[in-house]
């Protein structure tokens, strides 16, 4: 008996060559499987395809569109790298992202006006940050000194956050007259962040994404850093022998996950929303659980599966209107993609054992 | 506040309650041996949407309840071969059927939102529900609420009452010492998954079928989370998740009392509770700074208390159980 | 029950642990099953009470050929086995643990058990709560029920595993006359254990194994000596260390008190020369690894003191420090369990350096650590590659690995098996570095289960049984016999005086 249930565990397999054709049928399933929930909707696969394809890219708009989720998932991506390291379920990404969202507007409703709006807007960012560093470090306590779960504690704490949010958005911050669902009073233009043209896309959040990112792939490969959080994840008990301070390290993964999550919330409000929303997060924390989840951990393939992600995200949007389709068929296919990805390196797993392997 | 307003509040908290007391206990079987079934969110919505569109097709709130029980133990079969046969991380493929359950459930539920369909009917017991208050609260709801007590007090029995109960809970403790003992380790296991998964269906379906009556997209409004931390709050004891599933209830139809009189908080806010409240049980249960603080009584006294306040996991809870 | 084994062979890989192995136990006797770490005494008795399947041979109880091949089968068979770490629910109660598993109706009837099990404990004077939990209870109560539990199953042969380590005196008494009334009532006993005296005491026949076999078998009384011979069988090594001892003093202990859940370890005094190699022998898991975990500041002692010496010469207290203080203070900790604790599967030995080399600045010279990698796999002739992960190496270079990571200089190296696993002249490169390190200073402790390594190389070697731990004698007194003796439990006069005291 042995207990590796605690460390996550990536859904491609660590050796391609072996895991090859387990991914490969995987790939095959899940494409089996996404055609005959299509076919039961009454469609045909090529024009959901065709359609999602216009969706993401048939106008400049929606390329921004794609654009403009890629950044935060990047963001949240690239926090998640750290934690999973580190051998942690940080599932509270989410509420790290509301709690960045809920300080920048704080900072933004406090200070607009006061400082000149790039100064205001560039606090708020910062203030983002630190507001899911909090949240993270909430988490990371809890985890570390409280002996309690990550994945409960970040659960609970989504929940948490989310309530303040939606408490703020009906209580104190509530717009003048009418509370509800659709948020804040927006902010003053002179506040958000600068566009391309008419689109949604912030080159600032996409260039402050690609930063964490690349700052992310180097902190992996090259720092001592990566490699004791690698050693942690990997074996505490052999990592603290060898002399790694786990706590201090576990304790990091926590903040800098929290820290990017927090950035991401605070740009979603000064990049996209111009105001705070209930659902700011769009659920783009629990999205990057998937893409990370698919990339075991290798943060150089972020790029291009959150990309894909997003892209598919976007495409869905226009699936009601043109095809009468519901647009969560974007989440179904990301979802099949990492379940039949999990379970694949099960099956590969499993064969390796049976013949022989250790 | 008078006593007719009371009883409004108290009934519309048992009905909240309901579809979380099948939930909660679902899991807590399913806890008990050994397995976590993250999936809770995505079961129950895919189970809601299946449910009433059975109950739709054949205009028969049973067969509806039947497809529902169905899907959550398919959901939960999942789970038990990614984890039991596999041995996958519990928490990785539990995670992702949550997404995918609530996905694929508005996908597949699209044409069925919002059409009006079948419910199950009210049917108020003879006698009984002429008894003052009493009546009013427990005799004059439909099949579905009386189930869920039968439920109640027939798990808990089982539980702690009857061997196979017994066996489930040395399952979910010490699976080598379970195995020493003849159990089957590995099939009560899917028995339980399964069989937690089918009432996790079932509180699905009591969504869709009763307690909101009819599909709309995410409907359920999180429950599968909060099942789960009220089956941590409960400490794994059916009575206990109950408890904490009607006080879930309470709170829930206090807020909505609370916001046509006095403010406009709406009901989410007070969805936060159970999670506040597991936290504050994980950090009671989980620290040592219990046993420090209370180390200055005597034993005679400690005992009681730690053993009201502490109930442990499941110690096997999410472990991977290799027969050698 | 009569039980008979024929010919059992059960191997785990390359590992023989039981070849032709035969041997019969007369109903109403308890039959003693003694032997050194590895011999092969817990797979054979896993093997009749069904925890491990065998590869070949017969089971005969009573005569009749039995096919056990679970746990259940077993009890079915009635042959029941208590095991060194009891197999029971600790959050469950007495009463509860006791009725997990037994057959009846759908439910519980906690009345009628409470009742059986009163019934069952009250003539072996077994005084336990029913409403306890078994978390709560000693090691020794929590073999009782499990004695009583089998019993309750009409187990007819009862197999004890080690069963009077981390066990009172007074438990050990009424456990010893509990056995001898069940056997009385006509049960076979098998009664595993490394202790002469509790075998002498308490078995009517005895077996001895070694390395996977029988080597003979007695009638007791019988002498110690007899004993003894068979269990070792032979002489033993020649000392090959040279003298490296010098006069200062790298490692000083007083009244150290430690334990983990089973046993506790007390060690009144142990003064270690800069230099000196100190051998801990005994039977695994009699707490050398506790005082080893203790000196590496891994494991905070419950009471005493232990000071070592600094670069600068004077002997500084440690008591209560951090474990990364030891490691500055030049104490170096090398774990038996090389994937568990030693070293992390995935990463490459040239990542391994990097992690146990101090940070210098904030990334990584890889020119500089791959030079050590290469450097460090030739010195240790590691067959890998730097980049190679240590998952992927075998055994002994792992090992090889582990050695080539301990820091340079140290002041104090603490080893568990630290040749394990590795052929003979492997081992004798190994130790030829360590000695190098000694002859620079160090000083090293370390326990093998390997009798020879120990007298080898050691100038003095401590012996361990059951948390008793003998005086430091200097190896050069030691014969097989007086090694043997004291393995066995017959520590000697300040052992038992320590004893007493308790």
């Amino acid at each position: 008996m042995k207990d590796n249930s605690t460390t996550p565990s990536p859904a491609l397999a660590l050796r391609p060559a072996r895991g090859l054709t387990y991914q490969a049928g995987a790939l095959l399933l899940s494409f089996l499987f996404l055609t005959v929930i299509i076919l039961l909707a009454g469609e045909s696969p090529f024009r959901v395809v065709s359609n999602l394809w216009d969706g993401a890219f048939g106008t400049p708009d929606q390329v921004a569109r794609v654009f403009s989720t890629l950044a935060p998932l990047v963001l949240c991506s690239s926090g998640m790298i750290y934690t999973f390291t580190a051998g942690l379920y940080n599932l509270g990404v989410e509420g790290q992202i509301v709690a960045g969202a809920i300080a920048t507007t704080l900072v933004l409703r406090e200070f607009q006006g006061l400082l000149p709006a790039p100064a205001v807007v560039a606090a708020g960012i910062i203030a983002g940050m630190l507001g899911g560093v909090v949240w993270g470090l909430l988490a990371g306590v809890l985890n570390i000194f409280g002996k309690i779960s990550e994945i409960f504690a970040g659960l609970g704490l989504n929940f948490v956050a989310q309530g303040l949010a939606i408490y703020l958005i009906f209580g104190p911050w509530k717009r003048p007259g009418i509370a509800s669902m659709s948020g804040t009073e927006p902010f003053d233009e002179s506040l958000w962040l600068g566009h391309i043209g008419q689109t949604d896309a912030a080159p600032v959040a996409l260039v402050i994404a690609l930063i964490v990112l690349v700052l992310t792939i180097i902190v992996m490969r090259n720092t001592h850093f990566g490699l004791r959080l690698k050693a942690v994840g990997q074996n505490p008990r052999a990592s603290f022998i060898l002399g790694v301070p786990a706590t201090r390290l576990l304790l990091s993964s926590f903040i800098i996950c929290g820290g990017f999550a927090g950035l991401a919330g605070g740009l979603q409000v000064v990049g996209l929303f111009h105001r705070l929303i209930p659902s700011i997060s769009s659920n783009l924390g629990f999205l990057a659980l998937l893409v990370v989840m698919l990339i075991s951990f290798n943060a150089l393939w972020i790029a291009p599966i959150a990309f894909f992600f997003s892209a598919l995200n976007v495409g869905s949007l226009q699936l009601p209107m043109v095809l009468r389709m519901e647009s969560s068929l974007s989440g179904v296919i990301q979802g099949t993609l990492v379940l039949m990805a999990l379970l694949a390196r099960g099956f590969s797993e499993r064969a390796h054992k049976r013949a022989g392997g250790q | 506040m008078d006593l007719n307003q009371l009883v409004v509040i108290l009934a519309t908290a048992i009905a909240t309650a309901t579809p979380l007391v099948f939930a909660g206990i679902g899991e807590t079987i399913t806890e008990r041996a050994g397995v976590i079934n993250l999936s809770a969110d995505g079961t129950i919505l895919m189970a809601a949407m299946t449910g009433f569109a059975a109950a739709l097709a054949t205009n028969n709130v049973l067969v509806g309840f039947i497809a529902a029980a169905i899907v959550g133990a398919a959901f939960a079969s999942i789970v038990a071969f990614g984890a039991i046969t596999l041995k996958q991380s519990q928490v990785a493929i539990g995670f992702v059927l949550a997404l995918l359950g609530a996905d694929l459930s508005s996908f597949l539920g699209n044409p069925i939102v919002l059409v009006p369909g079948p419910t199950v009917p009210a049917w108020n017991i003879p006698l009984l529900q002429d008894i003052p208050v009493l009546g009013r609260l427990f005799f004059q709801s439909d099949p579905l609420v009386y189930a869920s007590y039968v439920l109640i007090i027939v798990v808990w029995i089982f539980f702690y009452r009857t061997r196979p109960g017994l066996l489930l809970r040395s399952v979910g403790e010490q699976p080598a010492a379970a195995f020493a003992r003849g159990s089957n380790v590995v099939r009560l296991r899917y028995l339980y998954t399964l069989l937690g998964g089918a009432l996790m269906g079932i509180a699905g379906a009591a969504f869709s079928l009763d307690f909101k009556a009819g599909w709309s997209n995410r409907s359920t409004a999180g429950y599968g989370w909060i099942a789960l931390a009220i089956v941590i709050f409960g400490g794994w004891n059916p009575l206990r998740v109950a408890i904490g599933a009607y006080f879930f209830g309470i709170l829930q139809s206090l807020a909505s009392v609370a916001q046509s009189n006095i403010q406009n908080v709406p009901t989410q806010v007070f969805s936060v509770a159970p999670f506040v409240l597991m936290i504050l049980v994980l950090v009671l249960t989980s620290g040592e700074w219990l046993d420090n603080l209370l180390a200055r009584l005597p034993v005679g006294v400690r005992r009681p208390i730690l053993r009201a306040l502490r109930q442990p996991a499941p110690a096997a809870l999410g472990k991977i159980f290799e027969q050698d | 029950m009569n039980v008979e084994l024929q010919h059992i062979y059960k191997s785990f890989g390359a590992v023989q642990a039981n070849v032709d192995v035969s041997l019969s136990v007369q109903a109403g006797t308890i039959h003693g099953l003694l032997g050194e770490n590895g011999a092969g005494k817990s797979t054979l008795v896993k093997i009749l009470s069904g925890f491990i399947t065998r590869d070949k041979g017969a089971i005969l109880l009573d005569g009749a050929p039995a096919d056990v091949r679970t746990p259940a089968n077993g009890i079915r068979a009635g042959v029941g086995m208590l095991h060194q770490d009891p197999l029971d629910f600790p959050p469950l109660t007495v009463l509860d643990n006791f009725t997990a598993g037994r057959a009846g109706g759908l439910f519980l009837r906690r009345g009628a058990a409470a009742r059986d099990f009163r019934a069952l404990a009250e003539p072996f004077n077994f005084a336990l709560d029913i409403d306890e939990q078994v978390g709560n209870l000693t090691m020794g109560e929590r073999q009782q029920l499990e004695i009583l539990r089998l019993l309750s199953l009409g187990v007819r042969t009862l197999i004890l595993d080690e069963p009077t380590t981390g066990i009172s005196a007074s438990q050990k008494t009424a456990l010893f006359s509990a056995l001898k009334t069940l056997a009385g009532q006509g049960k076979s006993i098998i009664f595993v254990s490394h202790k002469l005296e509790d075998v002498e005491e308490l078995c009517d026949q005895v077996t001895v194994m070694r390395a996977g076999q029988v080597v003979g078998s007695a009638a007791i009384p019988c002498p110690t000596q007899q004993l003894v011979s068979m269990m070792f069988g032979r002489e033993l090594a020649a000392p090959v260390k040279p003298p490296t001892c010098q006069d200062d003093v790298a490692l000083c202990v007083e009244n150290l008190v430690v334990g983990d859940d089973r046993i506790d370890v007390r060690v009144d005094e142990l003064t270690v020369k800069r230099g000196e190699v100190i051998g801990l022998a005994g039977l695994e898991g009699s707490g050398q690894r506790l005082l080893l975990l203790t000196c590496a500041g891994i494991l905070r002692p419950a009471g005493g003191r232990l000071a070592v010496r600094t670069a600068g010469g004077n002997l500084q207290d440690m008591t209560g420090r951090p474990y990364h203080d030891y490691q500055k203070a030049g104490v170096g900790y090398l774990p038996a369990d090389r994937l568990r604790e030693g070293l992390i599967w995935g990463l490459s030995i040239q990542e391994h350096v990097v992690l146990r080399a101090p940070a210098n600045g904030l990334f990584v010279n890889r020119a500089a650590s791959r030079a050590v990698a290469d450097q460090s796999i030739q010195k240790f002739n590691i067959r890998g590659k730097a980049d190679t992960r240590v998952g992927q190496l075998s055994g002994g270079n792992q090992q090889r690995t582990q050695l080539a990571l301990l820091p340079s200089p140290l002041q104090l190296v603490l080893m568990e098996h630290p040749t394990r696993g590795l052929d003979i002249e492997s081992t004798m490169w190994v130790w030829r570095q360590l000695i190098e390190r000694c002859k620079g200073g160090t000083s090293i402790i370390f326990a093998s289960s390997d009798l020879d390594e120990i007298v080898q190389y050691s100038d003095r070697v401590i012996v361990f049984s059951g948390g008793r731990v003998s005086a430091p004698i200097e190896t050069a007194a030691l014969t097989a016999n007086k090694l043997g003796e004291m393995i066995g439990g017959k520590l000697g006069d300040r052992a038992a005086a320590a004893v007493a005291a308790n």
